[in-house]
């Protein structure tokens, strides 16, 4: 593929995520950060989110495993998740982290672990679509050209 | 003698017969040669034989001679023997020129043939190979081989009848030996007969023999053919032959992929299919029914070998009988050159219209550097113009305010609205061209739409003659305060307002302003005409940059004035100043600030309706209501008058500010004009007012009554009242109008509640004009606000000769500026702007503060007056991907930041080092924000750690002792309930910023709180 093609399926791909709703306006503002002194910043910060997220995750499960579940830890960890993903822009995971955060209140461990379910999915969902565009930045980078940006 | 003779003779015949064998061609075959030499042998034999007959004879030799001398009988022998011998030659003669013709028919004979031969092969390459091959090489060939094969033998038979008798004549020795030598003659020429006969049949069997000589022909054939393939098969032709029903017949250089059992016997059609077989068929159909030769190019695009363009030739075929039995046709592959030539061809027409859009763009530069010019003119003899203009003008109203008998203030008064309206038309004209040519710059300041909203109803009130209600409504949804260009919104206000008053005759006029949800797309309202008029009264849009900028012009500078020129030729009140006092007014009315919002800047659009119950506009004016120098009608220009360009330049300047302006009305009913523009909304105002350092607390009291009305009031009326009475009653003059403007001052101060109160800085008025930095201050939009309203208190200070006035009085730039500040009408804001005004006069006056770019400064002036170096930030954040990204937005935007990662280490890194500004997570593990933001406040007010050594931990080095300073503490939220705003404020926290952070947010606390 030619790098005009790359690009405009690079666009197309950012506002159909950005459309979708897995990515909001905190995903340009990273992109914005990112310049010649700091080429990788976005994967960077993406790539740390995919860690915390999926140590998270862990700890979650973990925590709702527990016979006595301890919801103050569980809310911790969903606030962190929560703090993560909206930091990086991934709308969708941190809206899961609402309700999440209302039922541990709640202390129903039931929709806790719903809750969880979902937001692994959705996490799931968006670090899938974030590979994805990472490699279609590969891509156009390896082809010679410029990342477009988004407005 | 006759021997030698004879000899002689015979040397002769031998001379002849070697000149005559010479001839022969050198494959003399054998029996020619035998022949030919026989001849001159017999003749010698026969000779000897004589002589050994002679010598067997001695004495006929005497008798010989003596015959010869003696007898007539001798000489006559002699004679005879030599006529004899003559005839004999002639007969040998003969027969060899008759064998000589003889030969010489066979051989035409032969060539004949030949001919045949060579026509047959002619017939056969026309018939095949169509091409009327020269078979020069060939002919050459056949002839070289036929004079081969058929020698000519022009001598072959010779007779020697030479008698040679030496017996005496009639003797029986004589006839026997001439009987004997007869016989032997006979014999000879039996002999002679016979082999000549062989020869001739050898002779013509040879000829048989050779006379088709298909083994060489063919292979002169075979070697022309192969040349002719050579030649063929390096052409880059396809030559075919096909007959009646266009089957071929005949291919050459055929497609390498197809095989001659494909294409034989076929059609076009039949082998390919694609685009142009069709046609190519269809083109040798009509070769083929016109009997006359073609060319045409034909683009192929065929399976088999894509898409190709053939040069093809096809001509017709006759038959002997003259009718067409096939075509010849031949095809050259041209793709290549057609691509070039189509190439060549879109080339040159790229190039003509390059050409032809150059030419346009030329000319289109040259237009558009004229119409520039044109403009620049313009705009410079403008502001040529307007210079000694406002002198004249303002001269005019000092010598109005003189002692003047009733004539000469009328003579005045219109001269001062002639002046006005010349001076307007030509502030119009120099906006419109500013905006026209980009060069006009919008401001970004922050503003209150309540407040512009009444000042502007109150200026039109101030110079209201009409009975009219002048209404302001402003939604409660809209926001207290907003970041637009308020010069020109209240350009755009004050030129509708007066438009509408203008054209209102009774009822009311009003403005609304509410939020609407979205930018929606341009509605074009097909035609907005409304009486384009730019009255007299529009006074906002003389706020121009070059007040601000050149205070040196003396630009006029006029508010709000509000008097009908037209109507009774008096004007209204006119405040002249160079912009730059504007500034230092404002500077002197600080008034309290509303309790900030904390709203998160965010756009809005505000939607004004300026509406009015006026005369309408008629549905065919509409089109052209925004057009520059066009009014509905002619009459309506003489009747009201105006320019025709204030609603121009209102549009012009909504759609510069990102905004657009439309009308709709309905004639003898109204107008409502209506303008969308986005706003940004302010961000957090400072809050921190304990500060204020300034000496008129009192007045800050009393401004803060003013300003609470002023902002929470969303509903300004200003009723007519005994306006009426007053107009109807005086004649027209100035002093009409300057009671009338007395009333509009009164209605004014009615309205806000407030005496009217001066509040004047001489010393900075002076100030104001020697320092640069106070330009600056002219452009704060807050300040342009407040100085353009006093109209009407400018006017009771000249009605009144208020004392206060009279300080300030500047004349020497032949312009009076009067600075009023009636704190009812300026009601400018907050505090933040109080505390940058303070600063600047300290500036000016001091001359000793370091610049300063920020516009929005902390209140505290004594502590920006510190701060010039980098500012120490620290971040309190446990989130890694947080504090990456906000210390990569720090970053761009030049602060490198200190990160911790909970409140404890918050606190250590407070006792360490001392910082600027904190960001504060507030949900932290260990210890959260609000925890930590407790301690170190208690820190900075107790000066000790001992709330810190209460919570566990523990001072680690000595703490830089308490600087009494109160380090901005900012709360990172993500907006959970347990996050609350006011908790964070309860906590010791300034303010905060909700997560996620952008880059806006922290550029805006920055500038905030970082001077």
């Amino acid at each position: 593929m030619e790098v005009g093609q790359l690009q405009r399926s690079f666009i197309e791909y950012m506002s159909s995520l950005f459309n979708e709703g897995f990515l909001d306006a905190q995903f340009s503002q990273l992109q914005q950060l990112q310049d010649e002194s700091n080429p990788d910043f976005v994967v960077e910060v993406v790539s740390l989110f995919f860690e915390d997220s999926e140590r998270l995750l862990n700890d979650l499960t973990m925590a709702l495993d527990q016979p006595n579940v301890d919801f103050k830890q569980v809310d911790a960890h969903v606030h962190q998740l929560k703090g993560s993903s909206s930091s990086v822009g991934a709308q969708r995971v941190k809206n899961c982290c609402v309700p999440f955060r209302s039922v541990c209140e709640e202390k129903n461990t039931e929709a806790c672990l719903r809750c969880l379910q979902q937001i692994k999915q959705e996490y799931l969902l968006v670090k899938n679509k974030l590979q994805t565009l990472f490699e279609l930045e590969q891509q156009i980078v390896a082809a010679g050209g410029a990342i477009p940006m988004m407005q | 003698m006759v021997c030698e003779m004879e000899s002689g003779q015979a040397d002769d015949m031998d001379m002849e017969m070697e000149m005559l064998s010479s001839m022969w061609p050198e494959d003399m075959n054998e029996a020619g040669k035998q022949f030919n030499i026989d001849n001159p042998g017999l003749d010698q034999d026969m000779l000897e034989e004589v002589t050994i007959n002679e010598d067997s004879t001695i004495v006929d030799f005497m008798r010989l001679s003596e015959l010869t001398n003696y007898s007539e009988k001798g000489s006559s022998q002699l004679a005879y023997l030599v006529k004899n011998w003559e005839y004999k030659q002639e007969n040998a003669v003969r027969l060899l020129r008759e064998e000589l013709d003889s030969l010489s028919k066979q051989q035409q004979e032969s060539e004949l043939k030949k001919l045949e031969i060579l026509e047959k092969y002619q017939f056969e390459e026309e018939r095949y190979g169509g091409d009327k091959r020269p078979i020069s090489i060939l002919d050459e060939e056949l002839k070289r081989y036929i004079f081969h094969e058929v020698p000519r033998k022009r001598n072959d038979v010779r007779v020697q009848d030479k008698l040679e008798i030496d017996a005496e004549y009639d003797s029986i020795k004589y006839w026997k030996q001439r009987a004997e030598h007869l016989g032997k003659l006979l014999e000879a020429s039996v002999q002679r007969e016979q082999t000549l006969l062989e020869k001739l049949q050898e002779s013509i069997e040879k000829l048989e023999r050779q006379s088709s000589p298909v083994e060489e022909l063919s292979q002169v054939l075979k070697r022309a053919d192969n040349f002719l393939h050579f030649v063929l098969q390096n052409a880059p032709v396809v030559i075919g032959h096909q007959d009646k029903e266009l089957r071929y017949r005949f291919i050459y250089n055929h497609f390498p992929s197809l095989r001659e059992e494909d294409i034989i016997g076929k059609t076009d059609v039949e082998i390919f299919t694609g685009a142009g077989v069709k046609e190519s068929q269809d083109f040798k159909k009509e070769v083929l029914e016109r009997g006359i030769p073609a060319k045409r190019e034909i683009t192929f695009d065929t399976g088999l070998f894509g898409s190709k363009t053939f040069l093809i030739y096809v001509e017709p075929v006759f038959s002997k009988a003259g009718e067409t039995i096939g075509v010849n046709y031949m095809g050259m592959e041209i793709t290549d050159q057609v691509r070039k030539r189509e190439r060549m061809a879109k080339l040159r027409e790229e190039i003509a219209v390059q050409k032809a859009k150059e030419t346009e763009l030329n000319k289109t530069i040259h237009i558009t550097e004229e119409t520039m010019r044109a403009k620049q003119m313009l705009a410079t003899m403008s502001h040529e113009i307007r210079s000694p203009l406002s002198g004249v003008v303002s001269m005019t109203e000092i010598l109005s305010n003189t002692k003047l008998d009733k004539e000469q203030r009328q003579l005045v008064n219109v001269m001062l609205s002639s002046g006005d309206l010349v001076l307007q038309l030509i502030n119009d004209i120099l906006d419109l061209s500013k905006v026209e040519s980009g060069v006009m710059k919008l401001e970004a300041t922050k503003f209150r739409p309540r407040e512009v909203v009444k000042h502007v109803l109150q200026t039109a009130a101030a110079s209201l003659q009409k009975m009219l209600t002048l209404e302001g409504h402003v939604s409660e949804d809209v926001p207290i305060e907003v970041i637009g260009d308020v010069l020109r919104i209240r350009q755009i206000l004050t030129n509708l307002i007066s438009n509408a008053i203008k054209f209102t005759h009774e009822g009311k006029v009003g403005i609304k302003l509410y939020v609407v949800a979205e930018p929606s797309p341009l509605v074009k309202q097909g035609s907005h005409k409304r009486m384009a008029s730019d009255n007299s009264k529009v006074s906002a849009k003389i706020w121009k940059e070059d007040n601000c900028t050149s205070p040196s012009h003396n630009a006029l500078v006029r508010k709000g004035s509000g008097g009908c020129k037209d109507a009774d030729g008096a004007n209204e009140s006119r405040m002249h100043n160079g912009g730059c006092n504007y500034s230092e007014q404002n500077g002197a009315s600080i008034e309290d600030e509303l309790d900030d919002s904390n709203q998160q800047e965010t756009t809005v659009w505000i939607r004004c309706d300026v509406y009015d119950t006026g005369i309408g506009i008629p549905e065919n004016a509409i089109p052209t209501l925004f057009k520059k120098y066009m009014q509905v009608g002619a009459d309506t220009a003489r009747k009201y008058g105006g320019t025709g360009l204030g609603l121009a330049i209102c549009k012009q300047l909504a759609e510069l500010m990102g905004g657009h302006m439309t009308v709709s009305s309905k004639e003898h009913h109204g107008s409502t004009f209506t303008f969308i523009l986005p706003y940004t909304v302010s961000p957090l105002c400072d809050n921190s007012d304990d500060n204020e350092e300034l000496s008129e607390i009192d007045n800050h009291d009393t401004a803060s009554e003013e300003n609470d009305d002023d902002i929470n009031s969303g509903f300004f009326q200003f009723q007519p009242r005994t306006l009426g009475s007053l107009f109807s009653s005086h004649s027209s003059g100035r002093g009409t109008k300057l009671s009338a403007n007395g009333f509009g001052f009164n209605t004014s101060n009615k309205s806000n509640g407030l005496p009217v109160n001066s509040y004047s800085f001489p010393s900075h008025s002076n100030t104001s004009k020697e320092t640069g930095s106070v330009e600056d201050a002219c452009s704060v939009a807050d300040a342009v606000d407040t100085s353009s309203e006093p109209e009407s208190s400018l006017r009771h200070s000249r009605n009144s000769g208020n004392p206060s006035t009279s300080g300030r009085e500047q004349t020497s730039n032949g312009v009076v500026d009067h600075h009023f500040h009636t704190p009812c009408l300026t009601s400018t804001d907050a505090k933040r702007d109080q505390g940058e005004i303070t600063e600047k006069i300290e500036k000016s006056q001091l001359q000793e503060q370091p610049d300063r770019s920020s516009e929005c400064s902390s209140s505290n002036a004594a502590k920006t007056l510190k701060t010039s170096t980098k500012p120490n930030i620290l971040l309190v954040e446990d989130n890694k991907i947080l504090v990456m990204v906000t210390r990569s937005m720090m970053k761009q935007l030049g602060h490198d930041i200190d990160i911790v990662n909970n409140g404890i280490e918050a606190v250590r890194a407070v006792q360490r080092d001392s910082y600027d500004l904190i960001l504060m997570d507030v949900c932290m593990p260990v210890m959260d924000g609000l925890q930590a933001t407790r301690l170190i406040r208690s820190f900075e007010e107790s000066g000790n750690w001992d709330a810190a050594k209460d919570a566990g931990i523990d001072e680690e080095v000595s703490p830089s002792q308490g600087s009494g300073k109160r380090i901005p503490i900012i709360a990172m939220t993500a907006n959970a309930l347990s996050e609350s705003a006011e908790e964070c404020y309860a906590n010791g926290m300034d303010s905060f910023v909700s997560k996620p952070v952008t880059f806006q947010k922290l550029k805006e606390c920055l500038q905030q709180y970082l001077p």
